[in-house]
């Protein structure tokens, strides 16, 4: 039984300061794999000087986002059956708003630096992480409240490449890094208000949300926007009637 | 007098934890990795932090090093793991005919269980079967493995080793007297081509051990062993679900933020730089996993993958390949000087790998320098600085 596909892999290459382009690759896949292992295929049996992204393969790590067919996505959970078609072409590229390093593979820095400065936490406790739909309830049936654990951001970088404002504003903290500060919450750190506050903050946010649209993990980063914005609001309502 | 200089193979969890070892020492510490912080066997992990228990019948040293390694990372790097326990669950009689010898096991090992009764359990953990006959809770965890190696990644950095990633290793520099004195790398992030040169260098690259340490004419007994593991999108448990019996396919059932992992297979191959899903496989997944959680059956898939274990080989296959590490000094076992290797062990025991790594490295040059990677708490794993290959 022979169901696989033939597809061409249109793949953005660039080393240092070098040319730009795209090189194509065609392979023969099953339509049910995932991008990334296409594009693992490709570096180990057609160009090993191909660089790109990954470490966990289904998505709890946050590495191998890429454009695909120019759409954010986690590429390790991206079927190809999903993007393409039999005789079909996609188009892999690395991630907008990054600096590129080389191919696929963007510099995360700055993005992990606000990520630090607004205090992302990477765990909560269990009934402390909150959800969309309400703001206390945590989704999780049969929780314990001594329970630990690691917060849906992976830390992908799929919403700031989404997001229309950093390319015209490159200071714009971006929506992981607010939804990092919604998250932790003015109650609880209170020292973020001047951090968002501001027009690099939550202010700047045009509300697209295509953060929320690409996001792989469910983190509603532009609700999450949003209810920064209240936040913030009743910090200085109150800031106001205390001082 | 000028720093002892170290190549370290591989930025895996053991090369990242290799890394931070020496360089918290004060060595001169390169690291070396053809693709990202641990792309290869490490970051496809099931990012089970292992009690033990799995281990305690059959491998108690394994087992030993687990649950002192599991209480060490806890403190160390609390912001990557979720410290929730594990339950083992006993279904039918062949898993309770287990159980005495597990507990009595796990209590030689220092392992701390608590055994439940059913209705505690599911009260616990309502998805898990209703048909258990008991459930055993030991100190298991789950850690978020790239932001692990970061982290340990990071700590090095800060203490001033240098990550040359996307870089591959295309030739181990001899002196003409069998011993290593360097590497010529290929960085891929710009294509340019140079020679490190180094007092030691270290083989880090577990599952690929073996073919690293024939760059230098050297010897490595791996077992490259890669087995499946699927992830389903609910987060139906808050803590890890084993079955109580021998390892076997499909046995753990774990929780990976909005989703769970169900692991794993074991089989051997031949071409390790690309290891495809066996479809198959899958299937196993799904059935072994359903009879710990049967809403299993109800969630979908979001992804599969392999990883590639490197057990050490040594006549027998497979699961029974005992889950320590070795460390391989090539002078001692074949006249190559200079040349290290280490491989084996599992993601849970990367700091205990680094310590004896890094232990019998300054030993060798002559030094007399402790360890102290169990003592401080490592940096946040944002603080790595991913770009960092010079020219």
């Amino acid at each position: 039984m022979n169901t696989n596909w033939t597809v061409t892999f249109q793949v953005y290459r660039q080393k240092g300061n070098g040319p730009k382009g795209f090189d194509s690759f065609t392979l023969e896949v099953n339509p049910d794999e995932y991008v990334l292992d296409a594009v693992e295929r490709i570096w180990a049996f057609h160009d090993r000087s191909l660089t790109y992204r990954h470490a966990c393969h289904h998505s709890t790590c946050g590495a191998c986002g890429m454009l695909v067919n120019g759409v954010e996505k986690l590429t390790c959970i991206t079927t190809l059956r999903s993007v393409t078609r039999d005789g079909g072409t996609v188009q892999v590229a690395p991630l907008r708003n990054f600096p590129i390093v080389s191919d696929l593979v963007v510099d995360m820095g700055t993005f992990f630096r606000r990520m630090e400065m607004v205090t992302a936490p990477p765990t909560l406790p269990i009934n402390q992480v909150p959800h969309p739909d309400s703001e206390t309830i945590s989704p999780d049936r049969g929780a314990s409240p001594e329970l630990e654990r690691l917060v849906d951001c992976i830390e992908c970088g799929c919403c700031i490449s989404a997001c229309p404002v950093p390319l015209t504003t490159p200071g714009y903290l971006g929506p992981a890094v607010l939804a990092g500060a919604q998250h932790i919450g003015l109650n609880r750190n209170p020292g973020l208000l001047e951090l968002v506050d501001n027009h690099d903050g939550v202010w700047r946010c045009h509300s697209a949300f295509e953060c929320t649209a690409v996001c792989p993990a469910n983190v509603e980063p532009a609700w999450r926007i949003m209810d920064l914005r209240k936040q913030v609001v009743k910090a200085k309502i109150r800031k106001f009637f205390n001082r | 007098m000028e720093k002892a200089k170290v190549i370290i193979i591989g930025a895996g969890f053991t090369g990242v934890a290799t890394a931070y070892d020496l360089a918290q020492r004060g060595l001169d510490v390169t690291v070396v990795d053809r693709g990202p912080i641990v792309n290869g066997t490490s970051g496809r992990t099931h990012g089970l932090l292992h009690s033990g228990a799995r281990y305690a019948v059959k491998d108690r040293e394994s087992a030993t090093e687990c649950i002192e390694e599991n209480t060490l990372l806890r403190r160390l790097v609390p912001d990557v793991i979720e410290p929730n326990g594990g339950l083992f669950l006993a279904i039918n009689d062949s898993d309770m005919a287990y159980r005495e010898g597990f507990i009595e096991s796990c209590h030689a090992c220092g392992i701390a269980t608590k055994e439940l009764t059913p209705q505690q359990a599911l009260e616990m953990e309502p998805h898990i079967n209703p048909n258990l006959q008991t459930a055993i809770l030991v100190p298991d965890g789950t850690f978020d493995p790239l932001r692990l190696g970061m982290a340990f990644a990071a700590s090095a950095q800060a203490h001033g080793a240098r990550f040359y990633l996307f870089t591959d290793v295309e030739e181990m520099i001899l002196n003409g007297q069998g011993r290593v004195t360097g590497i010529r790398i290929w960085d891929r992030s710009n294509d340019t081509r140079r020679e490190l040169s180094a007092d030691v260098v270290v083989n880090a690259t577990g599952a690929w051990a073996g073919e690293v340490a024939h760059m230098a004419g050297a010897h490595v007994p791996v077992v490259p062993t890669p087995g499946i593991m699927v992830a389903y999108d609910r987060r139906l448990v808050n803590r890890t679900i084993n079955r109580l019996n021998a390892p076997g396919d499909g046995d753990i059932v774990l929780p990976q933020r909005r989703m769970v992992v169900v692991g794993t297979t074991s089989y051997e191959i031949k071409e390790l730089d690309y290891v495809p899903v066996i479809s198959e496989h899958i299937n196993i997944m799904l059935e072994r996993g359903c009879e710990l959680i049967p809403e299993i059956a109800k969630a979908g898939i979001r992804g599969a993958y392999t990883a590639t274990r490197p057990l050490i080989g040594g006549g027998t296959s497979g699961r029974s390949i005992a889950r320590t590490f070795k460390l391989f000094d090539h002078e001692e076992s074949e006249g190559i000087a200079g040349l290290y290797t280490i491989t084996g062990g599992k993601a849970t025991t990367l700091r205990l790998m680094a310590e004896k790594t890094a232990d019998h490295v300054v030993q060798k040059l002559g030094m007399d320098i402790p360890c102290r990677t169990a003592e401080t708490r490592l940096l946040s794993y944002r603080l790595f600085e991913t770009s960092t290959n010079i020219p």
